[in-house]
């Protein structure tokens, strides 16, 4: 038989039952529609994670007070409690280090802020002119921090954009003075519009010089030093340095934990990974349950037509004629049911990506690849068993049954 | 030569416990373009002896030779290829594909022997004509009547041209009139060289055959044209 009449056959034989044919190719459709959309789903969040983190800044790395260590409970603990101050003065030691491009000091709190009788609260931001370079933050009007100045004397503030318009709606905010906390600072600039920001808003803060804030906040400590590196490749000697000067800084004690952003977006990158393989694999269970429909599907078929089967071996038909002609048809209905589920599952991943944005919900080239590669794989697999037994099927009884 | 040459053929059917000797120590020879009719109760092997003859079944003891080849120990491969094509089959249930039209129909053999299709459609389209289905060719099986299935059925079997027809209770499902057209159409066939040994429990039907074969219980129990 050729290869083509084979073709042909088969496939006359899927349409001559449209009911099973229509099942069997949904089954399939549906398991793979599962894997495409789910994937499509894991590793949206997995990008969205990554953007998120990725918009921080770059070659960064964070120093946080506290050690977070394993280990079960120390004695030591108990009696020297909170660790050391992390301050103004060691992030400008940081600073210093070579492969250290710039730091900021990081506080943060939050106040009330008022202006002509409005009052709002505000999440207030203490840092340095290095703080905007580092996040690649910018005004919209005005000026950034002035460089340097870490000093008390300075009462200015530079407000998000959203605080600018709920505070001063369409007044000009630059050069006006606002109340925050009991003190009164100059607004020397409003920030551009850069929405979300992982959990901080920089539309919503008011930014002040880091001492300024420190008053406010009556602290000396600081919330984070933030350190840029001099390039990618400089981040762990960049990590490095800044653990090896804290701790040179506080009596040789590691009280500091540093991290880069490259770790906790590799971390992230993991676990969401780990996740999108997941889902993959319980939609994974939905390819094999249609598998089994396949079989199912294609040994009613060869029951259907034990007959024909019959009159096939009659007219000479080998038995791997018959058998290629049962796969080619499993086949042809697994391909059939890869193609509609491909579609399906774009069209779900779509639908997600209208109704979330900010969600890039795609599904990665793996994942399609390996659901079509399954279904197709499982189709031929299943339909192995079923085609064997047409072919070995005696011609005597299969066409006496009719 | 015989073109059929049965020896000491056994055939037995394990039922339960029971064994039913369905042949028993048959020896028949046929020889090329004789009309044999194969007549007896039901029960009687003639089934049995039919489906053997057409290399569907195989003995369990006994050669048989087809065109002087010994048959019997062939694989199933190489049955295949004889039964494609040296015998055509013609069933009294037709077994006709259902979803495939008359000419779609006629053409499977030749669509198994992977024939290019453009002889196939002139060998389709010859047949069809020479059995006056041309309008047919595009009906499906349930759009044609019992005699015009019949007919689409003998264009399949003789479509691979073969040395002999085996036909079972050929007009068992058709009135009288329709069955005596195809069984014109058969010994037409026979007229042309072409051996036919046809199958039936009509003693009508029977006498119509130049020689009869009378079965009983496995065995032949008369041969009019015994050598």
């Amino acid at each position: 038989m050729r290869p083509a009449d084979v073709l042909r056959f088969a496939a006359g034989s899927a349409t001559g039952y449209p009911l099973r044919t229509f099942l069997m190719v949904l089954a399939m459709s549906i398991g793979v529609a599962a894997v495409v959309m789910l994937t499509a789903l894991g590793d949206g969040a997995r990008r969205y994670v990554v953007n998120e983190f990725s918009s921080l800044g770059s070659n960064l790395v964070i120093v946080l007070p506290g050690r977070s260590e394993t280990g079960g409970f120390n004695p030591a603990n108990a009696i020297t409690g909170t660790p050391r101050d992390l301050t103004v003065a060691d992030a400008q030691a940081i600073a210093r280090a070579p492969s250290v491009l710039r730091t900021a000091p990081l506080t943060i709190g939050t106040s009330e802020a008022s202006y002509g009788g409005k009052l709002r609260d505000a999440t207030v931001v203490g840092t340095t002119a290095d703080y905007f370079l580092i996040r690649g933050l910018t005004v919209a009007q005005g000026r950034i921090l002035p460089a340097g100045d870490t000093g008390l004397s300075s009462s200015v503030a530079i407000l998000g954009a959203k605080v600018r318009e709920e505070l001063f709606g369409a007044e000009p905010a630059v050069g006006r003075m606002i109340r925050v906390g009991d003190r009164r600072y100059r607004i020397i600039g409003v920030m551009a519009q850069s929405g979300q920001g992982l959990g901080m808003n920089a539309d919503e803060v008011i930014v002040l010089p880091v001492s300024a804030a420190q008053a406010m906040f009556n602290t000396n400590t600081l919330f984070r030093i933030l350190v840029e590196a001099k390039g990618r490749e400089a981040i762990l000697t960049a990590k490095d340095e800044a653990a090896a000067i804290i701790k040179a800084r506080h009596d040789n004690e590691e009280d500091v934990t540093v991290i880069t952003q490259d770790a906790v977006l590799a971390t992230f990158d993991r676990i969401l990974g780990v996740l999108t393989y997941g889902v993959a694999g319980i939609a994974g269970i939905s390819l094999a349950v249609a598998g089994i429909l396949v079989m199912n599907v294609m040994l009613v078929a060869v029951t259907q037509r034990t007959g024909e089967i019959g009159l096939m071996k009659a007219l000479g038909a080998p038995g791997h004629t018959i058998r290629n002609a049962f796969l080619t048809e499993a086949a042809l209905l697994s391909a059939a049911g890869a193609v509609l589920g491909y579609l399906i599952g774009e069209g779900g991943a779509f639908a997600l990506r209208l109704m979330f944005p900010t969600l890039p919900a795609y599904a990665p080239a793996w994942a399609v690849i390996a659901a079509l590669g399954t279904a197709l794989v499982t189709g031929l697999l299943f339909g192995v068993m079923p085609a064997n037994r047409a072919a070995r099927m005696d011609p005597v009884q299969a066409l006496a049954k009719r | 030569m015989a073109l059929i040459e049965l020896s000491a053929i056994e055939r037995v059917f394990t039922l339960g416990d029971s064994e039913v000797h369905a042949l028993h120590a048959l020896d028949l020879a046929i020889d090329a373009g004789e009309y044999v009719a194969i007549m007896g109760p039901s029960g009687s092997g003639k089934s049995t002896l039919l489906n053997l003859l057409g290399l569907l079944d195989h003995p369990n003891a006994g050669t048989y030779r087809l065109e002087g080849r010994d048959v019997t120990t062939l694989s199933a491969e190489e049955q295949a290829r004889v039964r494609r094509e040296r015998i055509g089959f013609v069933f009294q249930s037709f077994h006709l594909v259902p979803r495939l039209t008359a000419a779609e129909n006629v053409a499977l053999p030749m669509m198994l022997a992977g024939i290019a299709p453009a002889e196939r459609g002139e060998r389709v389209a010859k047949a069809l004509a020479d059995y006056g289905l041309t309008d047919r060719a595009g009906h499906r099986p349930d759009q044609l009547s019992g005699g015009q299935r019949q007919r689409v059925a003998i264009a399949r079997a003789t479509i691979m041209r073969p040395a002999m027809i085996l036909a079972d209770e050929p007009t068992g499902n058709l009135d009288r009139a329709t069955g005596e057209d195809v069984m014109e159409l058969l010994e037409g066939l026979n007229a042309s060289g072409v051996t036919l040994i046809v199958v039936t429990h009509d003693p009508v039907l029977g006498q119509r055959a130049r020689r009869r074969v009378m079965m009983e219980d496995g065995s032949k129990v008369e041969d009019t044209g015994a050598r």
